[in-house]
């Protein structure tokens, strides 16, 4: 500042000019100086908001956050219920998320920044989709929620619904008879609209173990084997079956119903757009001379994109990535249309299997007229935002793997 | 350089999958039975509590069996269970004749028993000093749309001059409805001012925090702030009497007419299956501990009693409804009988 005003009178002789000189460089730099204070306190008031945000949830959460809380199931009791169902719903939810976005919306980009049509009639129709996708990143994730519902949950009611599939694969039926002793026979069937099985006599069953014994049936009114063995393998001849069914870890179905795998599509839906902008934009950020060089040298168009431009990209790519899909997990909006909140004990077995997911369990919690169901969800939170940040953390160490100089 | 990135990088996803194995490795629970199967449960916000305590202590004795309770409001559960979607509803209203038809239709039948009871608190603030009872009516002046309260100077002159702030539980909530049924005569609506939350905490924390509100919510809400909130005792129009919506009022019938009950509804196909049988079997036979547990009020033993035998000898239908498809209205007591039952067949 100084500097400026002592350079001045070289160039200006008139004293009164000079003043007005100085004053006005003075004043402009009033002005910086404010702009930067305003800039620092808004910042700082946001970075502040946060910490205290932090700092509330680790006070109210903490506490109650321990081991238990990890891999058990929920339940009436806060000093009791776990998060762990919804932990590895979250898991699942994550990866399968990945696992289909990312190719997905990778290619869209480089389709459309690399591979643009020259034809006057496909660039308009190229044109069309890029303003459908810049405009779906704005739309409310809960209407991604409806859409998911009737595409995947349903599939438009077209193949039957998620209780009567039209495709089914990793299923058995069995009848199941649970006998005056507590004891449970299986009798496997064929179809799932198979009539009931009905007890007779020296009719094979199984245990739940997969043991083969032979049924022995008694009158209605008949007293009850007092042999042990015996009684292991009686049902009465009026004991009805119900159908139950095991399913293997490869279960599929169409239509999908109300799965984890239903579930990850939507989310799918939510950020594919933001994957599909993000990565464009890096891709428009690789430096034109590099392609032409490239392409200078007699490389191909797809050999221009796997070995120059895609690794230059990368990285910016995974960071929109990342981002997209940290907020894909902490979505609750379209999961509640999809899964909605449910107790429920275990985690997935299958990509079919009912879900619940951390800020389904989360909001669940917070609903709760019990100060002390308020504390879990807090420390629900602080679960959340450790496998974000894991998750993240480990996003950021793959891309910096893979991150080359520009040159 | 690279190789130390390397090792890095293998550190950490070991670190990773050590977290998720130490998370995976969950408690093995005792293998008491081996019944196998599931049970699929939907219906209201105000019963799942009592059933996901059903649920979880149900899951000690059968591990094997999978219980999911969700919660799509009663409304959204019947329309599930009607097509035969679910094994039980949770309700915190009886069925109603449309559901019922549909039903029918569907040849669903179905058996209707209460597990718990609920009284509609009414709140003010704890410095609300004057507000010592209100009647219907008063409620009525409150929450009508053409009511004459909007000043609680307009109840009782001797009152403040202070317009009175309104807070209701949301239009898609079971407890709406129920009060508008028992507060609200026919055909009329709510005042359009007045704030609305799904979340029942939203409403405490409301009421708690400014001297001239009102509102109302399920008792386990105003049993878990009573250091925040006070509880209007309300005019029982048969006796006269103003009554506080404590347990025992709840119970015998004094907190009336906003005392109300909460039933499951159980998909009689549904009880040929011996995991939903024992299910039934064990959420009645514990229903008194596991709706206190959460902090509603047990039925009354004679009804609890009643709900057993219903159970037991597979009685099907509603009480709640006259063969001409109308609502039968009055307590528990008078209506959940055996001769009232009209079956779906």
């Amino acid at each position: 500042m100084t500097t400026i005003a002592q350079k001045a009178p070289d160039v200006i002789s008139d004293p009164g000019r000079m003043q007005a000189v100085r004053r006005s460089v003075a004043g402009r730099h009033r002005t910086e100086r404010w702009f930067r204070r305003i800039c620092f306190g808004i910042t700082a008031f946001a970075v502040l908001l946060l910490v205290l945000f932090l700092a509330a949830i680790l006070y109210n959460g903490i506490g109650t956050l321990s081991q238990h809380f990890l891999t058990a199931p929920p339940g009436p009791d806060p000093s009791q219920a776990g998060f762990y169902p919804a932990i590895w719903g979250t898991v699942w939810l994550l990866v399968l998320v990945a696992v289909f976005t990312l190719p997905l919306g990778i290619a869209t980009a480089i389709f459309l920044e690399e591979f643009r049509p020259r034809r006057q009639l496909l660039r308009r129709a190229l044109a069309f989709v890029q303003a459908n996708i810049t405009n779906l990143a704005g739309v409310p994730s809960v209407v991604y929620g409806i859409v998911g519902l009737t595409a995947f949950v349903s599939m438009f009611q077209l193949f039957g619904s998620p209780n009567s599939p039209a495709f089914e694969m990793g299923i058995q039926y069995y009848d199941q008879f649970y006998n005056q002793a507590g004891v449970v026979m299986l009798v496997p069937v064929n179809r799932p609209d198979a009539p009931y099985t009905d007890p007779e006599q020296g009719m094979t069953a199984m245990t739940p173990e997969g043991e083969g014994l032979k049924v022995h049936v008694i009158d209605a009114d008949a007293p009850w084997p007092e042999d042990e063995t015996l009684s292991a393998r009686t049902l009465r001849e009026n004991d009805m079956a119900g159908r139950i069914d095991r399913r293997q870890w490869y279960y599929f179905r169409i239509p999908f119903g109300r799965g984890v795998l239903a579930g990850a599509l939507t989310l799918m839906l939510v950020i594919l757009p933001i994957v599909i902008i993000s990565a464009q934009e890096s891709l428009r950020a690789v430096p034109d001379s590099l392609r032409e060089a490239a392409l200078g040298l007699g490389a191909t168009r797809w050999q221009v994109v796997r070995r120059v431009t895609l690794p230059s990209a990368l990285p910016g790519i995974m960071t929109g990535a990342i981002l997209a899909i940290s907020r894909a997990i902490g979505e609750a909006a379209p999961l509640l249309m999809i899964a909605g909140i449910v107790f429920i004990s275990n985690p997935p077995g299958h990509l079919m299997d009912d879900f619940t997911a951390m800020p389904l369990q989360i909001f669940n919690w917070a609903q709760r007229p019990q100060a002390s169901f308020h504390e879990i969800a807090a420390s629900g939170i602080i679960v959340l935002l450790a496998v974000l940040l894991t998750f993240n953390a480990a996003a950021v160490l793959i891309r910096q793997k893979f991150q080359k100089p520009l040159s | 350089m690279k190789t130390m990135a390397k090792i890095k990088m293998t550190l950490l996803a070991l670190a990773v999958a050590a977290a998720f194995a130490a998370v995976w490795a969950a408690p093995a629970g005792a293998q008491s039975s081996a019944l196998s199967g599931k049970v699929v449960v939907d219906g209201s916000s105000t019963v799942y509590p009592v059933t996901e305590a059903a649920a979880a202590a149900f899951r000690d004795d059968f591990p094997n069996v999978n219980v999911t309770v969700a919660i799509s409001g009663t409304g959204g559960g019947f329309k599930r269970f009607v097509r035969g979607d679910t094994d039980i509803s949770d309700a915190s209203r009886p069925i109603k004749a449309k559901e019922f038809k549909a039903a029918a239709q569907n040849g669903v039948r179905f058996i209707e028993l209460p597990v718990a009871m609920d009284g509609l608190s009414v709140v003010v603030n704890p410095k609300n000093d004057w507000a010592d009872e209100l009647s219907i009516q008063d409620l009525q002046a409150i929450y009508l749309e053409d009511g004459t309260a909007r000043k609680w100077s307009d109840l009782d002159p001797a009152w403040p001059d202070e317009p009175i702030k309104v807070y209701s539980p949301g239009t898609d909530s079971g407890t709406f409805d129920y009060f508008r049924e028992v507060v609200l005569p026919e055909g009329k609506s709510f005042r359009p001012d007045m704030s609305t939350s799904e979340d029942d905490n939203v409403l405490v924390t409301g009421v708690s925090g400014d001297r001239y509100a009102i509102g109302y919510f399920g008792a386990a809400y105003y049993y878990e702030n009573k250091t925040k909130l006070t509880a209007v005792p309300v005019v029982n129009p048969k006796t006269g009497k103003a009554v506080l919506p404590e347990p025992e009022n709840v119970i015998n019938g004094d907190y009336f007419p906003l005392s109300r009950p909460l039933f499951i509804y159980v998909n009689f196909n549904s009880l040929r299956r011996p995991e939903v049988r024992e299910f039934v079997n064990f959420y009645l036979a514990h229903d008194d501990r596991f709706a206190t547990e959460v902090g509603y009020v047990a039925v009354p033993d004679e009804i609890g009693s009643r709900a057993e035998s219903f159970l037991k000898q597979r009685l099907t239908g509603t009480t709640y409804m006259t063969p001409e498809m109308e609502k039968r209205e009055g307590g528990l007591n008078a209506i959940y009988k055996k001769e009232n039952l009209l079956d779906t067949k």
